[in-house]
C-alpha cells in the first residue's frame, strides 16, 4: 500500500504544485478574517456571507453581461470588468447581509441567529433562483460554484508565464488581508475581545464590524472560484478554530491558523490524489481516479481540528482528562497517608508500628475505584512513603511527615471554620476533607497564626505540630 | 454517561423513552414499506417534462384546479413537509437553535454519498436504493448534531463555531465523495445532485408517501410531548430539577429535526432546507406569545408557503421550486414583521403613536390647570365653576412648557376633538366641564406621584417634576387608590394637592399673583 502511495506521489508535477499553491493561498486568505469571526462569535455570519455572495455575484454577472452585449462596455476588457463587477456585487451583498440581519433583529426583536438565518436563506434563495433563470443565456455552472475549479487553475495563466491567474488573485487578497490585520491589529484585537471597552477608548466597534464583514465578503469571492461556495466556510472557520484550541495569544493564533490552512491545502491535495485509487479500487470501484481537492481539504482540516480538540496541550480533551486524573490520583495518595496517620494516632501503643491491611485501606477510600487506589498505593511504595509488610501497610518516616502536614491542614481548617462560620459540628469534616488537599504551607501557617496556637480541633483531637523541613510530595 | 443513566432511572422517563423508540421503529418501518412499494409505484408516473415556454391558459387552469396528477402529488408532499418543518422549527427557535436546520441539511450529504458507495460496493447498480440513501442521511445528520453538541460542551469552542465547523467539514467530505461517485459508471446516472438543489417539482407518489408518514410521525410526536417540549424550550434547568428526562427529550427533538431535515433535503435541497425550519417559525413569533398558537401558525405558514411555491413553480418555467418556496416564506415573514398582531412593527408603531397623542393631550390639560392654579388657590372652594369660565390665551399657554409649536397645535386639536376645550377665537379658548375634570385628574395624578417620590423614593422636591412627567401617563388605577390614601393623610381637605415645587420660573414671574403654590411638604 505504501509503495502504491509513493508511486502516485512520484507523479507529482508542476500542475500539482500550482494546485496546492493556489489552494493554500486561498485558504490562508480565508483563515485571516476567520480568526476574528471565531473570536467575535460570528462564525455563522461567515457561513451566511459565503451563501449571500452568490446573489451578489449572479446579479453583477448578469448586469455586466447585459452591458457587454449592448456595447456600453468594450468587449476587450471583458475579463477585468467581470471580475471587478463580481467583487463589487459580493461586497454589497456581504454588507447587506450584516445590515439586514441587524435590522430584522432590532425591528422585529428577533433573536440574532434566527434573524441571520431568515436573511441569508432568503438571499441565497434569490441567488439560486437567478442562477436557474439565467442559466440558459449566460454560462454559470452551479457545479463549479459548489465544487470550485482549483484542479483546472493551471489552464488559465497570466500572459505567457505558467503562473495561474487564480493564484495571483488569491495571493493578492492574502497580502491585502495581511496588511489590514497588521495595520488594524490593535483595533481588531480590542473590538474582538471587548467591544464595550473598544467603544470607550475611542475605537469605532461598528466600523470594525462592517469592515470585517466587507473583508470577509471580498475574501470569500476571491477564494470562491478556487475552492467553491460552501467550502470557503471550512477554510474560514476550521483553521481559526483549530488555532483557538492550541493557543491563548491572538498573534500565535493567527500564525497557527495560517499554518493549518496551508497544511490542509497540501495534505488535502495529497489525499485527493492518493486516497481514491488506493482505497476505492480496493473495494471494487476501479474507475475512480481522484477526488475533489477542495472537498478533501475540508476533510483534512477537520482531521486537524479533531487532533487539536483531543490532544491540544492546554485545552485538549486528553490533556484535560490527564490533568484531572493526576489530581484525583494525588488526592487518593494523600487520603491513604491521612488514613494511616489517623489509625496510628488512635491505635498506637508503645513503639509498635501500626499496620493496616489493604482491605481496610480500600474501604476507607470509598470514593476511589480499584484502579486509582492500586495506582496510588504503588506510587506511595515507590516514593517510600509507606512500607509493605505481610499483614499490610504502614507509614515510613517521610510518609508520616507528609501525612502530618495533611492532617494539620485538615484540623486547622476545621478549627478555623468552627470559629469564624456558624456551622454545626457535623458539617466541618466534609469540607475540610476536600479543602485539605489544596492548602499549601503558607496558608497552613497563616491559619495557625490566626488561631493563635490552638492545639485541639473542634472534635477534640490534637492538631499535629508543623513539620520543620519541607518534603516533596 | 451518568446523566444518561439518571435519565433512564427517572420516574418520568418511560413515556418519553417508549415514544422515542417507537418513533425510530416507525420511521424504519416506513422506509422498508416504502422500499417495497417504490419499485411498483415509483416509475408509473415519471415526472412530466414541461416545455420551457410561457404557460398557456389551459395549463394555468389545470394547475390551479389540481387536475394534474403530478401537481397533486407534489403539492401534497411539500405541504406536509412545510407543516412539519414549521412545527419543529418553532421548538428550535424557542431553544435558540434556529440554525440547527442548516447543519442537518449540510451534514446529510456525506451520509447520502457513503450510503450510495456502500450499496454500490455490495451490489453494483443498486446504489440508488432510496431508503438506504435516506438512512445514510439520517445517521450522518444525527451524528453531525451530536458532534456539534459534544464540541460545544467539552471544548472552549462556542456554539456558532461548532456548527460552522461540523457543517463545513461534513459538507466538504461529502463533496469529495460526490466527485468520486461521478467517476463510477453508474454514478453519473445516480442523480444524486437532486439532493443538493432539491427536486420538489419531480416528486413521485412513493416520495410523497414517505414524506407523509414522516410528517405524521413528527406531528403525533409533538402533540404527545408538547408539554414536555414547551418546558424544555422555556426553562431547561427547571425541567432538569423537576426530574424530566431532559437528555431524552433533547434527543427526540433532534430526531424530529433530522427526520424533517432529510425529508426536506430530498425536495427543497440541502442548501435551503434550513429555511423550512427558520422562516415560518420566526414569522409566527410576530403573531402570538403562546407556544401552542405559535406552533399552529408556524405550521400553517409553512404549509401555505410550500403550496404557493409549488403552484408558482408549476406555472412558470425554469423556476426552482425549492428557492420559490423559501421566498414565499420570506414574503410571509415580511408580512408578519409588519402586520403581526403581537410583535409586529405596525402594532408597536400604533401603540407608540397612541401613547404620544395621549401624552400630548394630558400635557395640555396639566398646563391649563397650572395656568389657572393661582386663581383657583385664591378662590378657595369655588374652583369648579371658575375653571370653565376663565379664558385661556394661546401664547401664554405655549410658554408654560417646553414644547414645540407643532406639538402644541396637535395637543390643542386632540383636546378639541375630545371635547375637552372649545375655542372662542383663534388665540383664545376655554375648558369644558369634562376638560376641567380631566385637568384636575391629570394634575392630581402628577402630584400624587411627585408626593410618592418625595415620600418613599427620597427624591429631592426640585427633581420630581421630570420623573413624574414620564410616569403620570401610565399610572394604574390600583396605584392611584393607594396614593390617594397617602394623600388623604397629608392634605385632608384638598382634591388637588399643591405642587411640591415651583411650577415654572417664568410663569410665576408673568403672573401677578404671588407664587402661593410653592408649598414645600
Amino acid at each position: 500500500m505504501f509503495a502504491e502511495f509513493w508511486a502516485i506521489l512520484f507523479d507529482w508535477g508542476a500542475i500539482d504544485t500550482w494546485i496546492v499553491l493556489t489552494a493554500a493561498l486561498a485558504s490562508m486568505a480565508c483563515a485571516l478574517p476567520g480568526n476574528f469571526l471565531v473570536l467575535r462569535r460570528q462564525s455563522m455570519m461567515g457561513d451566511a456571507i459565503s451563501h449571500t455572495v452568490l446573489p451578489g455575484i449572479v446579479i453583477a454577472f448578469l448586469l455586466t453581461h447585459h452591458l457587454l452585449q449592448s456595447g456600453v462596455i468594450d468587449d476587450s476588457s471583458r475579463g477585468t470588468t467581470m471580475h471587478l463587477a463580481m467583487f463589487i456585487g459580493a461586497i454589497i451583498f456581504g454588507i447587506l447581509t450584516a445590515l439586514l440581519t441587524e435590522w430584522v433583529q432590532k425591528l422585529g426583536r428577533v433573536e440574532s441567529t434566527a434573524a441571520l438565518g431568515v436573511v441569508f436563506l432568503s438571499l441565497y434563495a434569490v441567488g439560486l433562483l437567478l442562477i436557474r433563470r439565467a442559466a440558459d443565456n449566460v454560462h454559470i455552472d452551479p457545479d463549479c460554484v459548489l465544487y470550485g475549479m482549483v484542479e483546472t487553475a493551471w489552464m488559465d495563466t497570466i500572459g505567457e508565464s505558467s503562473v495561474p491567474r487564480m493564484a495571483v488573485v488569491n495571493g493578492s487578497v492574502l497580502l491585502v488581508n495581511a496588511i489590514l490585520v497588521v495595520l488594524f491589529y490593535k483595533e481588531l484585537k480590542i473590538s474582538a475581545f471587548d467591544p464595550g471597552l473598544a467603544t470607550t477608548v475611542g475605537v469605532n466597534a461598528s466600523a470594525m464590524h462592517y469592515g470585517l464583514m466587507c473583508v470577509t465578503a471580498i475574501t470569500l469571492v476571491a477564494s470562491f472560484e478556487s475552492v467553491g461556495n460552501i467550502l470557503v466556510i471550512a477554510m474560514l472557520i476550521v483553521p481559526a478554530a483549530t488555532a483557538y484550541l492550541l493557543s491563548d495569544r491572538l498573534s500565535h493564533m493567527i500564525v497557527i491558523s495560517l499554518v493549518v490552512a496551508a497544511a490542509s491545502a497540501l495534505f488535502g491535495h495529497v489525499a485527493a490524489m492518493t486516497l481514491p485509487p488506493i482505497f476505492f479500487r480496493r473495494i471494487g470501484f476501479t474507475t475512480v481516479t481522484s477526488a475533489s481537492t477542495p472537498g478533501m481539504m475540508a476533510a483534512v482540516a477537520g482531521l486537524f481540528f479533531i487532533a487539536a480538540l483531543l490532544a491540544g496541550p492546554r485545552h485538549g480533551l486528553l490533556s484535560k482528562l490527564l490533568q484531572r486524573f493526576s489530581l484525583r490520583l494525588r488526592i487518593v495518595r494523600e487520603d491513604v497517608l491521612g488514613f494511616l496517620y489517623r489509625r496510628e494516632e488512635s491505635q498506637q501503643s508503645g513503639n509498635e508500628p501500626v499496620v493496616i491491611s489493604r482491605k481496610r485501606i480500600s474501604e476507607s477510600l470509598h470514593h476511589a475505584g480499584w484502579i486509582l487506589s492500586t495506582l496510588a498505593i504503588r506510587q506511595l511504595l515507590q516514593r517510600e512513603r509507606i512500607l509493605m509488610t505481610p499483614e499490610g501497610y504502614r507509614l515510613t518516616e517521610s510518609g508520616r511527615r507528609t501525612a502530618q502536614k495533611l492532617v494539620r491542614s485538615h484540623r486547622l481548617w476545621e478549627s478555623y471554620m468552627a470559629r469564624h462560620f456558624d456551622l454545626p459540628e457535623d458539617h466541618l469534616h466534609e469540607t475540610a476533607a476536600r479543602v485539605e488537599h489544596f492548602i499549601d504551607v503558607d496558608l497552613r501557617e497563616t491559619l495557625a497564626s490566626e488561631l493563635e496556637g490552638l492545639e485541639i480541633d473542634p472534635h477534640g483531637r490534637e492538631i499535629p505540630p508543623a513539620v520543620d523541613e519541607p518534603t516533596a510530595d | 454517561m451518568t446523566s444518561l443513566r439518571k435519565c433512564f432511572q427517572s420516574q418520568w422517563s418511560t413515556k418519553e423513552l417508549l415514544l422515542t423508540i417507537g418513533f425510530f421503529i416507525f420511521i424504519a418501518v416506513v422506509l422498508m414499506a416504502d422500499a417495497a412499494s417504490a419499485n411498483e409505484i415509483g416509475h408509473d408516473h415519471p415526472p412530466s417534462r414541461r416545455a420551457a415556454v410561457n404557460p398557456s391558459f389551459g395549463h394555468v387552469v389545470r394547475v390551479l384546479t389540481l387536475q394534474d396528477y403530478n401537481t397533486r402529488v407534489v403539492l401534497l408532499g411539500t405541504v406536509l413537509l412545510g407543516i412539519s418543518g414549521g412545527i419543529v422549527g418553532t421548538f428550535m427557535l424557542m431553544r435558540r437553535r434556529s440554525l440547527v436546520g442548516d447543519v442537518v441539511g449540510h451534514t446529510a450529504l456525506p451520509g447520502i454519498a457513503v450510503a450510495f458507495l456502500v450499496m454500490e460496493a455490495i451490489s453494483p447498480g443498486q446504489g440508488r436504493w432510496f431508503p438506504g440513501l435516506m438512512m445514510g442521511a439520517f445517521i450522518a445528520s444525527l451524528l453531525g448534531l451530536v458532534l456539534t453538541t459534544l464540541i460545544r460542551k467539552y471544548s472552549r469552542i462556542r456554539e456558532d463555531a461548532a456548527m460552522a465547523i461540523v457543517l463545513s467539514i461534513f459538507f466538504g467530505f461529502g463533496i469529495a465523495l460526490f466527485t468520486i461517485i461521478q467517476n463510477i459508471p453508474t454514478g453519473n446516472a445516480a442523480g444524486l445532485n437532486h439532493f443538493i438543489f432539491g427536486k420538489a417539482a419531480s416528486l413521485v407518489a412513493a416520495d410523497v408517501k414517505f414524506i407523509g408518514w414522516s410528517s405524521l410521525a413528527v406531528l403525533v410526536m409533538s402533540l404527545l410531548l408538547f408539554k414536555e417540549f414547551a418546558l424544555l424550550c422555556f426553562d431547561e434547568d427547571f425541567a432538569t430539577t423537576q426530574g424530566w428526562p431532559v437528555l431524552i427529550l433533547d434527543l427526540s427533538l433532534m430526531l424530529m429535526v433530522v427526520t424533517v431535515g432529510i425529508v426536506g433535503v430530498q425536495s427543497v435541497g440541502l442548501l435551503l432546507v434550513a429555511a423550512m425550519f427558520i422562516i415560518p417559525a420566526v414569522a409566527a413569533r410576530f403573531w402570538s406569545d403562546r407556544l401552542l398558537w405559535m406552533t399552529i401558525i408556524s405550521a400553517v405558514l409553512g404549509g401555505v408557503s410550500a403550496a404557493l411555491g409549488v403552484i408558482a413553480s408549476a406555472l412558470v418555467p425554469r423556476l426552482s421550486a425549492g428557492a420559490i418556496i423559501v421566498l414565499m416564506g420570506t414574503f410571509f415573514f415580511v408580512l408578519s414583521l409588519i402586520l403581526g398582531t403581537r410583535r409586529g412593527v405596525l402594532r408597536r408603531w400604533l401603540i407608540q403613536l397612541h401613547l404620544r397623542r395621549k401624552t400630548a393631550r394630558l400635557d395640555l390639560m396639566r398646563a391649563c390647570y397650572e395656568y389657572l392654579e393661582p386663581l383657583i388657590i385664591k378662590a378657595n372652594g369655588r374652583a369648579a365653576s371658575l375653571m370653565t369660565k376663565q379664558t385661556l390665551e394661546f401664547n401664554r399657554l405655549l410658554g408654560m412648557r417646553t414644547w414645540s409649536r407643532r406639538r402644541f397645535n396637535l395637543a390643542l386639536k386632540l383636546a378639541g376633538d375630545a371635547d375637552l376645550i372649545y375655542s372662542l377665537s383663534p388665540t383664545k379658548f376655554r375648558l369644558t366641564e369634562t376638560g376641567a375634570n380631566e385637568a384636575r385628574r391629570v394634575v392630581r395624578n402628577h402630584r400624587l406621584w411627585e408626593l410618592y417620590l418625595i415620600h418613599y423614593a427620597d427624591v429631592a422636591p426640585s427633581h420630581v417634576d421630570r420623573d413624574a412627567d414620564t410616569i403620570e401617563h401610565v399610572l394604574s388605577a390600583d396605584l392611584i387608590t393607594e396614593l390617594n390614601l397617602l394623600l388623604a393623610e397629608r392634605f385632608p381637605h384638598m382634591t388637588v394637592p399643591p405642587s411640591p415645587h415651583a411650577i415654572d420660573p417664568h410663569i410665576i414671574e408673568s403672573t401677578e399673583e404671588p407664587a402661593a403654590s410653592a408649598v414645600d411638604p
